[in-house]
């Protein structure tokens, strides 16, 4: 074993350290490199084209090209009848699109962070995600919410907070959270053919960030499955599970571990509700230590349910108490060493594993 | 099961109660199938805001005023027998009820198909049986059981009926309004020709999202027709103590508007006949139904404290919907007294029926807690309060 890690040690110390996100790791053919930006106006023009009920509403989506340049293009390709710029009034655009939905139209409503989604919030909760339940399956909502997420860099505390685990405590709502350009792809297409309201966070950070992506992923048929997540790397020692930014992040932690001989594997959620239990516990089951990682505020998050889920269901297969990394438990700051301070980075994920891992290192 | 024992047992009766209000009259003899054009003229003229108000002379028929009278006392009744049945505990929750509104609904749907859209709050019970639901799946809702037009799983406040365009039934204050919309946007968007009607009250009428909604329907031209029931009390609160304007109709502003007499089933027809043809060419337009609800805001509000016991009893003996139309039929001789009572004790029979028929029916089965929540579950696990006893797989 420690031989192999040596070997490995002097491999990698003759390589020019790259970023985890670009890594090749397990893709068989030449990949082309996209943007999360372009992979989500790809789906987005893609769903356009095949499905006439697919309209985009939102505050500067149509001519300014998106506030963040995802609904670039679509204006001038689907017309002002299917793209729609709004006034800066979410409660009335988000119930109008909503609307829209109980009559059979797709929206796909557009928040320009999901910050001010707080402001519809109403909508998204007791018109869009109760409604099938309440009317018992004759108002379904097919809807999508779609925007940035979460913290971006030295917008303050108003513009960064994440929402995932306030809409995944809904039931009703499907609530996904896309880290790379297959995932942004699959699962907006997914979404946008869901008949039932989702919620899709995304993270600005990451829409200028390039990813392979293979012919697969590029065809227009390309989906996701909703409720699954995606093992990005296979370990043994430690369970690493995250969201969106927070993936990369536990990638380069993994490097990082691996240094250490600690092998991590690290789940990809893509979906916080459903929540894909079953391949988080049989993660944990494997390697018996677990560490979660959210950007968000800690308190009620997604890791403490990830916890509780594994409590319930992995208990004796824990050899060491489940480890939390989340954003800090204050309102965001401006100032640059304060917001990194306020937000998880590579070596808290590193330090968490370790932790986890206190009984053995092989 | 109880429900085919029932039909079995009494077709007819069963039939009638399956049947849609204004169809069941054909079953018996009708005061009168008579067509013929009839000219009334409205109680009060119409006030208008930024338009040219319609004329208050309303071309009607026998058959129109018949149906008029039977649907109200359907209504009327329903929903007192809603309340005996809240006072016995067997209606829970919230239960608003609606009597003395009951010309806004009959007049709205006598100007309607059932390609437009109507939305309207919780005070939904008679727009959901003017748009074809039946007393059985009113009462068996009410009282939470598998008849019910929701399956017993929405309640008082959350009635629908998608296959006549009705919307429900919300219980958000104001929130129906930019969906009714947004109804607008997808007509308009599929080109079907057809107008939403959004209903809300006078509380809900200084909410910010119905301005937001409104603007927006102006500026994309909507087919919206925005309807303030104004029954002058929200909740307990007075209009003029909730709304530096209280004149409804012209809160509009660029929105042209109208004010109608809503106790009078031949005015809301007329108004909204001229809503919908202005909407379908110019977009939004504001109706404000001047009307009235005997009841206090729910069964909770005895509805005595913020007002008196004689302006209520003045509304009643004044401007009551079904006087007016009982008046209007018995002046112009198109029947007499005892056909219009023999028609109040069959309606009264066919609400005690649907009640017993009602009370008969079971409650949802306990799979039901886990239907419905997606349209498409994915076979995700939910849970019920105990995870290690209830657990469930949504289809």
């Amino acid at each position: 074993m420690l031989g192999i890690v040596r070997q490995k040690m002097l491999e990698r110390s003759s390589k020019k350290i790259r970023p985890a996100v670009s890594m090749l790791r397990s893709y068989s053919s030449a990949a082309k490199q996209m943007t999360v930006r372009e992979a989500l106006n790809s789906a987005l023009h893609e769903e356009m084209s095949a499905d006439s009920k697919v309209f985009l509403i939102g505050e500067e989506v149509g001519e300014y090209q998106g506030a963040y340049k995802i609904t670039k293009g679509l204006l001038d390709k689907y017309g002002p009848d299917r793209v729609l710029d709004t006034p800066i009034t979410e409660a009335g655009f988000t119930g109008i699109a909503v609307g829209a939905a109980y009559y059979g139209l797709k929206p796909v409503v557009e928040f320009m962070t999901f910050n001010f989604s707080m402001q519809a919030i109403d909508h998204i909760i007791n018109s869009a995600a109760k409604s099938n339940y309440m009317s018992a399956g004759k108002i379904s909502v097919p809807i999508v919410f779609r925007g940035p997420n979460g913290a971006a860099a030295g917008v303050g505390a108003q513009h960064s907070q994440c929402y995932a685990a306030w809409y995944a405590a809904c039931p009703g709502l499907k609530v996904l959270t896309p880290y790379n350009s297959e995932d942004a792809r699959g699962l907006l297409k997914a979404a946008i053919r869901d008949p039932d309201p989702v919620v899709f966070l995304e993270n600005e950070l990451l829409y200028g960030e390039s990813f392979p992506t293979s012919d697969e992923v590029l065809d227009s048929s390309f989906c996701l499955p909703i409720g699954k997540a995606k093992i990005e790397r296979k370990g043994k020692h430690v369970t690493i599970a995250a969201y969106s930014k927070m993936v990369g992040y536990s990638l380069q932690a993994a490097e990082i571990l691996e240094k250490d001989g600690i092998d991590a594997e690290v789940i990809n959620l893509r979906s916080i509700r459903p929540l894909d239990r079953s391949t988080i516990n049989d993660s944990v089951r494997k390697t018996n230590r677990l560490v979660t990682v959210e950007e968000a505020f800690p308190q009620h998050g997604v890791g403490a349910e990830i916890c509780a889920c594994v409590v319930e269901e992995s208990f004796a297969y824990l050899d060491a108490p489940v480890e939390r990394i989340a954003g800090a438990d204050v309102p965001m700051p401006y100032a640059a060493n304060l917001e990194r301070m306020a937000l998880p980075q590579v070596g808290d994920i590193v330090r968490a594993a370790k932790r986890a891992c206190y009984r053995s290192v092989p | 099961m109880a429900l085919s024992h029932l039909a079995s047992s009494s077709p007819s009766r069963s039939a009638n109660l399956l049947k849609p209000l204004s169809s069941a009259i054909s079953l018996r003899r009708p005061i009168s199938t008579d067509t013929t054009p009839i000219t009334v003229e409205t109680s009060v003229p119409f006030t208008a805001h930024q338009c040219e108000a319609p004329s208050r002379t309303v071309q009607t028929n026998a058959k129109e005023l018949a149906t008029f009278f039977r649907d109200m006392v359907v209504m009327r009744r329903m929903e007192i027998a809603a309340d005996s049945l809240y006072k016995a505990k067997l209606i829970r929750g919230f239960c608003h009820l609606y009597d003395g509104q009951e010309a806004v609904a009959v007049g709205m749907e006598a100007a309607l198909t059932k390609k437009d859209c109507i939305i309207t709050s919780y005070r939904d019970h008679c727009t959901f049986v003017a748009r074809g639901g039946t007393l059985l799946e009113v009462f068996a809702e009410l009282m939470g059981r598998q008849a019910g037009c929701s399956k017993g799983k929405g309640g008082s406040m959350h009635f629908y009926k998608k296959d006549s365009n009705f919307y429900g039934g919300h219980g958000i204050v104001g929130a129906q309004v930019p969906l009714g919309c947004g109804l607008a946007f997808a007509q308009k968007y599929c080109k079907d020709e057809a107008v939403t009607f959004a209903l809300y009250g006078d509380g809900a009428a200084n909410q910010g999202q119905l301005f937001e909604a409104l603007n927006i329907s102006a500026l994309w031209d909507l087919p919206a027709i925005l309807v303030c029931e104004n029954n002058h009390y929200g909740m307990g609160t007075a209009e003029w103590r909730a709304a530096k304007s209280p004149a409804y109709y012209k809160r509009g502003d660029y929105a042209p508007g109208l004010k109608v007499d809503g106790m009078d089933a031949l005015a809301v027809k007329q108004a909204c006949a001229f809503a919908k043809e202005h909407a379908l060419k110019n977009g939004p337009i504001i109706l404000e139904m001047d009307t009235y609800r005997y009841h206090g805001h729910s069964m909770s509000d005895p509805g005595s404290t913020y007002r008196t016991r004689d302006e209520i009893t003045g509304v009643r003996q004044e401007r009551d919907p079904i006087e007016r139309i009982r008046k209007l039929i018995l002046s112009h001789d198109l029947s007499t007294d005892k056909e219009l009572k023999d028609i109040e004790k069959e309606v009264r029979k066919e609400v005690d029926d649907a009640i017993a028929q009602a009370k008969e029916n079971p409650v949802p089965e306990p799979s039901e807690l886990f239907s419905d929540v997606y349209a498409k579950g994915l076979g995700v696990e939910s849970f019920g309060a105990d995870r290690k006893e209830v657990r469930a797989t949504l289809a």
